[in-house]
């Protein structure tokens, strides 16, 4: 042992040095030192992951600090946020960053799916990478669907019930799910205590799991260039990823962080009323807007198709838009030869557009059909 | 003599450890204010503690509380049993009040009368006013909507 | 071929068309000679009652045209069927009406076959009334009890469709005593419908669905009508407005009105156009209704002055929490708890508002000055929820600026970086 650090830098070397002694850190160093981040026209995209790592972070840590006060049950659960919005100190900055984060978080989330889809980064060695993305945006919806219904206002009952109604349209199987769901036949404090369970063990157990797959996936194989770049046959430039990529990453993570204090401080969340089981659901319910375009499409379907209810069109309809996804580097067999793929690019359009539109009609269209 | 470069360099890294620093101290603060326990305590919930003892009330009389964002009416009998009911007149919405002379519930804006179950018995009232549950816990009195 | 189904598809139509038309009427009896003849005549005068008497709630007890009008319904013969001697009457003549319907509606062990408490006292009590006085005179214009209750197509009370339920009331009565030409000879004014109409009472009648709101017969009774009093519109209207009522007995307006031969309540508010009231109907201005009376050397205008002052206070108060509670929720403060305390502001106010009948200043400050207490507490409430707001936002803006001080040093670090590769 030699004399005590003098400066940060010497106290970051005397700690490193201490842990070297004992435990081989050498794969995780080189990996440091070397990994290195393409630089092309399309390299923008690159951010919207370490983004929406970035948000899920926040959303544990303020997640956390709720679960210290939140109550789960029909009787104490809105009185709890009311509790924390108004006498908890900070609470109301707390509060209105996990709400607000939870929408940023699956907006980046939402540009990361459709960006690593249209440059085509699923297509072999990253097969893997693209199911275990595919589940974890699946986590990330029943993390917003789940987290919603918590403060027990009358928005969130409602848009619940309709929810759990939806996925009871499935044919066999959708009246056990949605009591499964429901913990029951109706929405009631037994729903949110399901709901509770599934939003801070269930799923952050899943996604620790599936995450971690995910990131080691990605460390391990390097970002992937998109193909036309690579057809191109220029040699690609890079940045090392530490310090540039990352400071450049910090860049935009600060950002979202001043973007998020504003929103909470200046859009404060909105708390509501306490839900009533028993008076009429109100006029323009509907869901958080990134299930928007599934709620107006239902709308529009009309209420028999065939012999088969318009909604349990709508719903397979759903289930099998998102197999296609799922199974996408499976079925682009163009690109999986390393031919351009057409087809591809302008389903993957369709599907941008028909959420666009969709969504956009959910909040413009006159109400009701 | 240090070079311009270098100089820069130490400043931007001063920037940087003086931002991160700041940073951390400004985010900390909030979490650990959050982290101190409130003085209320507790949320106040569907059940409301009256603020007085049982003893407090006499028999033949009612009080006015406040139950989440409405009015309640806390009754002694005259045979002394405590009841609550929601003190909104279910006519025109105004604050009932217990009168003692008749031993009922009366609305004075239209002379709407209650009897002590809270049945609508006179006047305008269509409905019965709804009731609550009532618990006494040692001094304390607890009233809950009671699902 | 295949046009077959056309035919009984039709018939089943045009059967389901005809049902629709008849809903809520009941089947007319057969075999009964009144019916059957009058609506086979298809005469305009005769073929109606035969018609509407489906809808009539006296078929649904079993009572038909003979129990009323006499004669042999099993005869179909027009001479034996309309025969004296089977009790034929006719069209009874308009004197005779109240005391063909008493016939029934006034025998209490008939009547209990049918309901054990309903009352058979109306017809004595329709000769009480003026209609039931001017009847005995001869009168062959004044009502009786089809002009109120209709004939042939009579309705339970109950039904909305009755010319008795609450709603229709007021346009029963004024098919006469809205009438001017009908209604010329008569000593009473035909205005009263038109007013009634922009009352409170009829809006809350119609626009709230409060039955329990009164219209011309809870005022002026049903059979028994006539207009109270003046000494005892008071008590007519402190029915519901009792408390009003006893502030006024026990102000010095009560023996004033008495002297003066003045109504109570009607003076001010008026009896059928009665208008939701407001404080400028207080005090010493041009719409107040003190200054009717008091001129401005009198101890009232003095007293009118100081009441209205301290209604305007509170409003004012009022009004000021109100709009700050609202601009501190708006922003998105948690202010429930402060909304309720100035409901008690509120209560006052209205409190004080009934106090202006006591006429008596004093008692109307005491509430005022209550409630402007409540007032100014959720006022700095709300100033309070301002000022948390304003310094959530300089919190803000202060993170913001080290969260971008940040950013900069962030940025300068990348170009450094960038330069030192370029050279390197």
């Amino acid at each position: 042992m030699g004399r005590l650090p003098g400066s940060w830098a010497e106290l970051v070397k005397a700690v490193d040095a201490w842990v070297e002694e004992r435990i081989d850190l050498t794969g995780i160093r080189d990996l440091i030192r070397h990994k290195v981040v393409p630089v092309h026209r399309h390299s923008i995209w690159y951010y919207f992951g370490g983004m929406t790592l970035f948000l899920f972070i926040i959303q544990v840590c303020t997640g956390i600090l709720l679960l210290l006060y939140y109550r789960p049950s029909a009787e104490q659960a809105f009185e709890s946020v009311q509790f924390i919005m108004t006498e908890v100190q900070f609470g109301w900055l707390i509060r209105s960053i996990h709400s607000w984060s939870a929408n940023l978080m699956i907006a980046t989330l939402m540009i990361h799916l459709f960006s690593v889809y249209f440059t085509r980064a699923y297509r072999k060695p990253r097969e893997l990478t693209w199911i275990s993305g595919m589940l974890l945006f699946g986590i990330a919806l029943t993390f917003g669907f789940s987290g919603y219904l918590l403060p027990w206002n009358t928005l969130a009952y409602f848009a619940t019930k309709v929810g759990t109604d939806v996925a009871g349209q499935v044919p066999v199987v959708g009246h056990l799910m949605t009591r499964i769901l429901r913990g029951g036949e109706d929405v009631t404090g037994a729903t949110l205590s399901r709901f509770y369970g599934i939003h801070v063990a269930v799923l952050p157990l899943l996604t620790t799991g599936i995450l971690s797959l995910h990131l080691f996936l990605v460390q391990k194989q390097g970002m992937s260039v998109p193909p036309e770049i690579e057809r191109d046959g220029r040699p690609i430039p890079t940045m090392p990823f530490v310090p540039d990529f990352l400071l450049r990453d910090l860049v935009g993570w600060l950002s979202a962080l001043a973007v998020l204090g504003a929103l909470a401080a200046y859009f404060p969340w909105e708390l509501g009323v306490k839900a009533d089981p028993f008076a009429p659901a109100p006029a323009g319910i509907r869901p958080e807007w990134y299930f928007m375009y599934m709620f107006q499409t239902l709308k529009y379907l009309p209420s028999k198709i065939g012999p088969i209810d318009g909604e349990v069109v709508g719903v397979l309809g759903f289930g099998l838009g998102g197999l296609f996804l799922f199974l996408v580097p499976f079925l682009d067999r163009k690109t999986a030869q390393g031919e351009k793929s057409p087809l591809f690019f302008w389903i993957g359009a369709g599907i941008v557009t028909y959420i666009v539109v969709l969504s956009v009609l959910g909040y413009v269209a006159p109400g009701g059909k | 003599m240090e070079t311009l470069a270098s100089s820069r360099r130490g400043f931007v890294n001063w920037l940087l450890g003086t931002g991160f620093g700041a940073m951390a101290v400004w985010m900390l603060y909030p979490v650990i204010r959050y982290l101190i326990p409130p003085k209320s305590g507790e949320p106040s919930v569907a059940n409301v503690t009256v603020p007085w003892k049982p003893a407090e009330i006499k028999a033949n009389s009612g009080r006015i509380f406040r139950f989440g964002s409405q009015p309640g009416i806390l009754v002694k009998t005259p045979a002394g049993e405590l009841r609550a009911f929601t003190a909104v007149c279910t006519h025109l919405n105004c604050t009932v009040q217990y009168r003692e002379e008749k031993q009922d519930i009366w609305c004075a804006c239209h002379n709407g009368v209650y009897d002590l179950n809270g049945k609508n018995v006179s006047g305008p009232p269509p409905r019965p006013l709804e009731p609550y549950k009532v618990y006494v816990k040692g001094d304390e009195i607890v009233v809950s909507k009671g699902a | 071929m295949r046009t077959a189904w056309l035919l009984p598809a039709t018939f089943v139509a045009l059967s389901v068309l005809v049902l629709a038309a008849h809903a809520g009427a009941q089947k007319l009896p057969e075999g009964n000679s009144c019916i059957d003849c009058h609506r086979g005549l298809g005469d305009p005068r005769v073929t109606p009652p035969a018609e509407n008497f489906a809808q009539d709630i006296h078929l649904d007890k079993g009572i038909l045209c003979q129990d009323c009008h006499g004669g042999d319904p099993t005869n179909f013969d027009p001479q034996g069927a309309m025969s004296r001697a089977k009790g034929f009457i006719g069209k009874p003549k308009h004197q005779a009406i109240p005391a063909l319907c008493g016939k029934c509606h006034s025998h209490a062990t008939y009547m209990k076959k049918f309901n054990p408490t309903i009352r058979v006292d109306q017809v004595q009590e329709y000769y009480t009334s003026v209609h039931g006085k001017l009847l005995r005179q001869g009168d062959q214009k004044v009502a009786t009890c089809i002009s109120c209750h209709s004939v042939h197509n009579i309705r339970a009370i109950k039904d909305q469709q009755a010319w008795t339920y609450p709603v229709r009331v007021v346009d029963t009565c004024g098919r006469c005593h809205g009438d001017p030409a009908y209604m010329r000879g008569y000593k009473v004014t035909t205005d009263v419908v038109e007013n009634y109409k922009k009352s409170v009472h009829y809006e809350a009648l119609t626009k709230k669905g409060d039955l329990s709101a009164p219209t011309c017969n809870i005022c002026h009774g049903n059979h028994g009508a006539s207009p109270p009093g003046v000494n005892s519109v008071a008590n007519v209207c402190g029915t519901c407005h009792s408390l009003t009522e006893d502030l006024f007995n026990r102000s010095p307006h009560k023996k004033a009105f008495i002297t003066m031969g003045l109504a109570g309540c009607v003076t001010c508010h008026s009896n059928h156009d009665v208008e939701r009231p407001s404080d400028s109907m207080v005090g010493t201005g041009d719409k107040a209704v003190c200054v009717n009376c008091h001129d401005p050397k009198s101890a009232g205008y003095q007293k009118a002055a100081e009441i209205r002052a301290s209604l305007d206070g509170l409003r004012g108060a009022v009004q000021r929490a109100t709009a700050i509670l609202d601009r501190a929720e708006h922003a998105g403060m948690e202010v429930s708890q402060a909304k309720f305390e100035l409901h008690g502001a509120s209560d006052d106010l209205l409190k004080a508002r009934a106090t202006v009948h006591l006429a008596d200043p004093a008692a109307v400050e005491k509430l005022t000055s209550e409630g402007g207490q409540i007032a100014n507490n959720t006022y700095t409430k709300g100033a309070k929820a301002l000022e948390e707001l304003a310094f959530r936002h300089r919190g803000l803006w202060i993170s913001v600026g080290i969260i971008l001080v940040t950013i900069v040093g962030l940025a300068l670090k990348i170009k450094e970086i960038d330069r030192r590769r370029g050279e390197g």
